[in-house]
């Protein structure tokens, strides 16, 4: 049988993570294609239709402006899913290379993760909000400091893994075939570090999209006018008590969204875990 | 020195003095001291020794591969004749110098094929890097060569093998790999720390062929670290044996194992099953023999005794012994001893 098809077979072998990507694969593929399917501004305003209940025309009811819920939701997710790609990746690629080289250079060690355990000490949304005050509030500067807050963690994972690597008797043997240290680093140590890496960037990525949304309802986030879940959430939630689809459908999208992201890192971590791997 | 005519006469490898301290949280370790041989192109040298004895850090101290967490002072000098016919000190070289040497002029197969292989890349993938690396082959080049040292080691069905991972290999297999990986640029010095301890006895008797027989092929020599006594009578020429970090009997290998001369030697030896049975067993009663043991164990090396350092566990101790280390002294047929009492029976 084909590898690919015999690894994709194993990882949906439970059904729930099936149904969590398939999920997920949905909304990818919604938010990039809502422009070529919709014409509809998701900002465009109707003061007749004010918090009109979810009904044939508005699905998921229109907000305090008349705004189409369902379609700022479409929207949101293509702001929503942007933010948390482009943090996990980017958290991923410096905490990497930060965990690297801590876990190879014992110089290097002591000072980079007192640095790292001095930023985790700070509660996520707490250090956000003080990045984004620092910062200034937009959208990619959003990004910068979900980037900042979830680097430690990849950086200590990433450690953890090197320093059992390091100690590995292939890494002596490269040495011994004359290998340069930034060739053992990019060739031997980093293929072996890709399973923690890539349970790390969906948990990164399911948490980035909790935390914009929590930053954003918090009104330290992304720019109201920009339609993503946080701020649709921020923005109605005046009008909950009358209007509950105002942020009960936001909610749920951030909750399907970052449980599927969970989910299929779970199910990632146990495929590549060895140890689990006989039991399945 | 550099005379191409004395080229053949000088030995491949030459190490004079060599010793190697780590500094450690309780003190400094003395690893290895005054350890001294020459290995003529070609031969075979068994530096035998039990576990801490410092066989393995004398070989990676030639390599220049101490772990890098270890603070270790290395002295004394170890003269390498290059392909080129220049004569080196290994143990001077900086290490770009040393990288450019590794894997390419020396070599080294490890104990454990099962961690000796990066798990993530294919065993091609592993053979073609050394190649590239020191030929400077581009990928498809240094593959075809990589087949071609899997065939050279009895790797059944090399093309195939090539694309496969570490872990679909058997321990045997493994090794082989591993061997395949030290040979690929033709090294002029192999050094073998304990090759065939993690396999099991048949597949040991084939690696170790396999290594006879690709050291007559194209002539290199090996260093073998080892503390199989039955794998150095049947594969060295030479003999080294270590203790505490020092050689205490160097000798041919007929030599040492005919007529051992330091008791620890002599110990060693009587520990044998086969050896044992030679000598009619006296510690047990008819039909099965008791195997012997030397008594005592190895002195801490952060306290070591002043004298001859096996002096504590040595039954024909004397008085001499515990006032200073007995020197390594040349005797006869062409063998050095650590021992009062070789020393003793030469001047007599």
């Amino acid at each position: 049988m084909n590898p690919t098809w015999k690894i994709l077979r194993r990882l949906f072998a439970r059904r729930v993570v099936l149904a969590a990507t398939l999920l997920l694969l949905a909304v990818v593929v919604v938010a990039v294609l809502v422009p070529w399917l919709s014409s509809a501004d998701p900002s465009a305003m109707d003061i007749s239709a004010r918090l009109h209940k979810p009904s044939g025309e508005h699905w998921a009811g229109t907000d305090e402006l008349g705004r189409d819920v369902a379609l700022r939701i479409v929207h949101g997710a293509r702001y929503s899913l942007l933010i948390g790609g482009v943090t996990s990746v980017g958290a991923v690629l410096l905490g990497t290379l930060l965990g690297l080289l801590a876990g190879y250079f014992r110089r290097l060690d002591a000072p980079l993760m007192r640095l790292v355990d001095a930023m985790m000490s700070f509660p996520d949304i707490l250090l956000g909000i003080a990045l984004v005050a620092i910062l200034g509030p937009s959208l990619w500067n959003v990004v910068l400091a979900l980037v900042i807050v979830y680097t430690p963690r990849v950086a200590r994972v990433v450690r953890a893994a090197t320093l059992v690597l390091r100690e590995l008797l292939f890494v002596d043997a490269a040495r011994a075939l004359g290998v340069r240290t930034p060739w053992i680093l990019w060739r031997h140590i980093l293929p072996n570090l890709a399973s923690p890496i890539l349970v790390q960037l969906t948990f990164i990525f399911a948490y980035a999209i909790l935390c914009e949304a929590g930053l954003s309802f918090l009104g330290v986030g992304v720019p109201p006018e920009i339609p993503t879940w946080g701020t649709m959430i921020a923005g109605s939630l005046d009008y909950a008590d009358r209007a509950l689809w105002v942020i009960l459908y936001p909610g749920l999208a951030i909750v399907l969204t970052a449980l599927s992201l969970q989910i299929l890192g779970d199910g990632v971590r146990d495929l590549l875990d060895p140890k689990l791997r006989k039991a399945a | 020195m550099n005379a191409p005519a004395s080229q053949e006469a000088l030995p491949r490898l030459e190490v004079r003095n060599l010793s190697v301290a780590f500094g450690t949280a309780e003190g400094r370790v003395q690893s290895v001291a005054e350890v001294s041989f020459s290995m003529a192109p070609g031969q075979t040298l068994a530096l035998v020794g039990e576990s801490g004895s410092g066989k393995s850090v004398t070989s990676l101290s030639l390599m220049g591969l101490h772990a890098r967490s270890a603070r270790a002072e290395v002295a004394g000098e170890a003269w390498f004749v290059r392909r080129d016919g220049r004569r080196i000190d290994l143990l001077a070289q900086p290490e770009s110098e040393l990288r450019r040497l590794r894997g390419n002029e020396i070599a080294m197969v490890f104990q454990e094929p099962m961690t000796s292989l990066n798990p993530v890349l294919t065993v091609g993938e592993q053979i073609a890097e050394s190649v590239r690396l020191h030929r400077g082959l581009d990928r498809r080049a240094a593959l075809a060569r990589a087949r071609e040292m899997l065939e050279l080691v009895e790797i059944p069905a090399a093309a195939q093998r090539l694309g496969e991972y570490p872990h679909q290999l058997s321990g045997g297999m493994r090794q082989r790999v591993m061997i395949a990986l030290a040979m690929a640029c033709e090294p002029s010095l192999l050094i073998a720390d304990e090759p065939t301890t993690a396999l099991d006895v048949t597949i040991q008797a084939q690696i170790l062929a396999l290594m006879g027989r690709l050291q007559k092929e194209t002539g290199m020599t090996l260093l073998f670290v080892t503390h199989n006594l039955g794998v150095v009578a049947q594969y060295a020429d030479q003999v080294a044996v270590m203790y505490a970090g020092r050689i205490v009997e160097a000798a041919p290998v007929h030599g040492l194992f005919a007529e051992p001369r330091h008791p620890y030697t002599q110990g060693l030896l009587a520990c044998l099953p086969g050896m044992a049975r030679h000598q009619g067993g006296d510690a047990a009663g008819p039909g099965r023999k008791r195997l012997r043991a030397i008594p005592g164990q190895v002195s801490s090396p952060l306290a070591p005794p002043p004298g001859c350092a096996f002096g504590p566990r040595c039954a024909q101790r004397l008085a001499a012994c515990e006032q200073a280390m007995p020197e390594l002294r040349s005797l006869p047929g062409q063998r050095q001893s650590r021992c009062l009492l070789s020393h003793e029976e030469v001047s007599a």
